[in-house]
């Protein structure tokens, strides 16, 4: 209770800091001490395995316990970059990107300890909320775009996600009882729901947390967003939030396996699975923008995950395994992004080649990058995705094996063409001369990142691996 | 009771048919406002009863829907340079005719559905209600370019779910009723903020001019 209560407070706390704080220069200092308390409270409560609050409102769950852990990594690592990336921004007032960084990261674990239907979904929207101002940090009309665009429809799609959650309420009221929205009480409860009712919340909550994580076709704010948000925003969003979301779905998928509806809800995800990767091997071939281009890399493995998910079995350890994968390669991919943006003045292909001369590190760091994010060992996601493709082999799926295989291989291809064309050659003599050049601050950060997924790509801790089990045993049902 | 709370919902309805035909961006926000006040009345009325939870959702409700959102709107309207909603994607009439056809479909659905009974109160006609009032916010907010009439369409969406919530009142327990409530309350308010910059950035509210992001 007391370590729930901390996790989530510390960073709201840390954001009203922010904002009383005077001096420009030195707040952004702030965020990386607030990450580190945040990442020291985490890590006890992932060893302590904490009691549930009175009422059972608060509480770590094992697929959560995951999500808390990346989350919070995931943050302390991006914060030591935001120090950086902010002395280089002087020129914007960052008191509200600072506060709204920090109350984005207690929301997120805000959702990871709520262990309410309802709860959850209130703390998802002030995600979505606390996200609109650091979208729009650049304040021109791209990032003002961008922002609408992101509000309205992630707006619209947690509405839906909430009628899921009345839809799922209801299913319970219609078995009579005294009904509960904790998730172990659904879960326990579930075989008496009313089917239709079960089936209409499903659907909906997928579209709803679908529109959160960005599978497609509920996708079309990521590209826009991810495109104009600063790089640590669009490592946040793309390694953490994303990762909440799904933790969400897993949940309800959790409900709906309880209630014998696993062959209704497993197929919808497998095929929105597909869909993602498949929108997003259509967009990534030939993308301009580098931006963009990692938007749509989201989807696709947004896509995995819902896959995994719904394959079921040993499908769903990969998907939680690779969701760790996922996030920690996305910071890297952001960042360095971030980097050459910055390097070039430019996200578009024709301004930016040869970054491997103009930032050695930035550049390296982004081709690494991307052979990890595309699933080439000795990375983290080579072994996740491995473990997909080798649960729908052993289910004797072999169609959506091949599907899944093909869409990879054509992502692949596209980054490919994109990523070699940035970091290789000369840069042209027309483009930017920005003073922009790596620095320990910058590049660091990423490199850690970078590590990381080689770690768990190479040598996975059994700590991490355990807890990966446990997580889909608990979603499994195998417990 | 539940005779007072379905002639309430059927005032719901006529709302949202006058929403989809009118034009003036003042008299949209007053329907609005007056469905928030009107949906204020609800949780007493279709629970039999002034037990404590259903004062304060209604309270907060009745102080969110009724008063604080619809002045935020009226505020930002009036730094705007526009009063109507003019070329909408879909005709007014058009609007109308479909409004119409949504409602009677929500009917219908909720007659076929299986419901639980609710202590004698009118549950099909809450649950025709909310569907109708859902698909009147989605109707505006698909169907009107101006920024400020999506985010009111936005609000009849959340009304329309509320009303499905209500049968849920007695589970859910009243924090997250109104934490619902404060999400939607922020969520209006960062839009209004968001509308404001469009409008000075752009000269206009336009959403159709936001098209510069694309594949």
């Amino acid at each position: 209770m007391v370590l729930a209560l901390l996790n989530i407070l510390v960073p709201v706390i840390g954001a009203l800091v922010a904002l009383a704080w005077r001096s420009e220069r030195s707040r952004p200092l702030w965020l990386p001490v607030v990450a580190a308390v945040h990442l020291a409270v985490t890590i006890s409560a992932v060893v302590a395995h904490p009691q549930p609050s009175a009422g059972r409102w608060l509480m770590l769950d094992p697929p959560g316990r995951l999500v808390l852990l990346l989350v919070s990594t995931l943050f302390a690592v991006v914060s030591v970059y935001g120090v950086g990336y902010l002395r280089e921004r002087f020129e914007r007032p960052n008191r509200i990107f600072c506060a709204c960084l920090m109350l984005f990261l207690g929301m997120m674990t805000f959702i990871v300890w709520a262990h309410h239907l309802g709860l959850m979904w209130v703390a998802l929207e002030a995600t979505t909320l606390s996200a609109g101002p650091l979208l729009y940090f650049n304040r021109n009309a791209r990032s003002l775009e961008a922002t609408w665009k992101y509000l309205m429809v992630g707006s619209v799609g947690i509405a839906l996600a909430l009628l899921g959650s009345f839809f799922l309420g209801y299913a319970a009221v219609q078995a009579g009882g005294e009904p509960s929205l904790l998730f172990d009480d659904l879960v326990r409860n579930a075989p008496g729901f009313s089917k239709p009712w079960l089936q209409a919340a499903f659907v909906l909550l997928v579209v709803g947390y679908g529109t959160k994580m960005g599978l497609a076709p509920m996708h079309t704010w990521k590209p826009d967003a991810y495109g104009e948000a600063p790089g640590i925003v669009g490592a946040l969003m793309a390694g953490a939030l994303t990762s909440c979301a799904f933790l969400a779905l897993s949940r309800v998928f959790h409900v709906l396996t309880a209630a014998g509806e696993g062959a209704f809800a497993g197929p919808i995800l497998v095929v929105l699975g597909l869909f993602s990767m498949a929108v997003a091997s259509v967009f990534t071939v030939r993308q301009r923008d580098l931006k963009r281009m990692l938007a749509y890399s989201s989807v696709e493995h947004m896509g995995i995950l819902a896959f995994g998910l719904g394959l079921g079995g040993s499908g769903i350890f990969g998907a939680f395994l690779h969701m760790l994968n996922n996030g920690i390669i996305k910071g890297v991919m952001f960042l360095s992004a971030g980097n050459i943006h910055r390097a070039y003045d430019s996200k578009y292909v024709e301004d930016v080649s040869g970054a491997l001369r103009r930032v050695p590190w930035s550049g390296a760091l982004f081709l690494a990058g991307f052979f990890a994010v595309t699933g080439s060992p000795p990375f983290g996601p080579f072994v996740s995705e491995l473990s997909i493709l080798n649960a729908a082999m052993e289910q004797h799926r072999w169609g959506v094996a091949a599907a899944m295989l093909g869409l990879l291989l054509v992502v692949f291809m596209g980054m490919g063409v994109t990523v070699l064309g940035v970091v290789q050659g000369e840069a042209a003599p027309s483009s930017s001369q920005s003073r922009f050049r790596d620095g320990v601050l910058n590049t660091l950060p990423a490199l850690v990142l970078l590590a990381m997924s080689f770690g768990m790509g190479v040598a996975m801790p059994d700590a991490i691996q355990s807890m990966v089990r446990e997580a889909a045993d608990y979603v499994g049902g195998r417990r | 009771m539940a005779a007072a709370g379905a002639a309430v919902l059927v005032l719901v309805l006529l709302q949202n048919l006058f929403l989809l035909g009118a034009s003036r961006l003042r008299t949209i926000i007053y329907v609005v406002a007056a469905q928030g006040v009107v949906l204020s009345t609800l949780p007493a009325l279709l629970h039999g009863g002034l037990g404590g939870q259903e004062i304060v959702v209604g309270a907060v409700t009745l102080f969110l829907k009724g008063v604080v959102i619809p002045r935020m709107l009226i505020r930002a309207l009036a730094d705007l340079p526009i009063r109507r909603e003019v070329e909408p994607l879909v005709g007014f009439k058009t609007c109308l005719g479909l409004g119409a056809i949504a409602t009677s479909g929500s009917i219908y659905l909720a007659t076929i559905l299986p419901l639980a009974p609710l202590g004698g109160g009118p549950e099909h006609m809450v649950v025709a209600t909310s569907f109708a009032t859902m698909l009147t916010g989605f109707l505006l907010l698909t169907t009107r370019v101006k920024a400020l009439t999506q985010v009111l369409g936005y609000l009849v969406l959340e009304n329309g779910i509320y009303i499905f919530g209500l049968l849920l009142l007695k589970t859910t327990t009243f924090l997250v009723e109104v934490g619902v409530l404060l999400d939607l309350f922020v969520a209006i308010f960062v839009m209004g903020i968001i509308i404001n910059h469009i409008s000075r950035e752009f000269t206009s509210v336009n959403t159709e001019r936001l098209a510069t992001l694309k594949d």
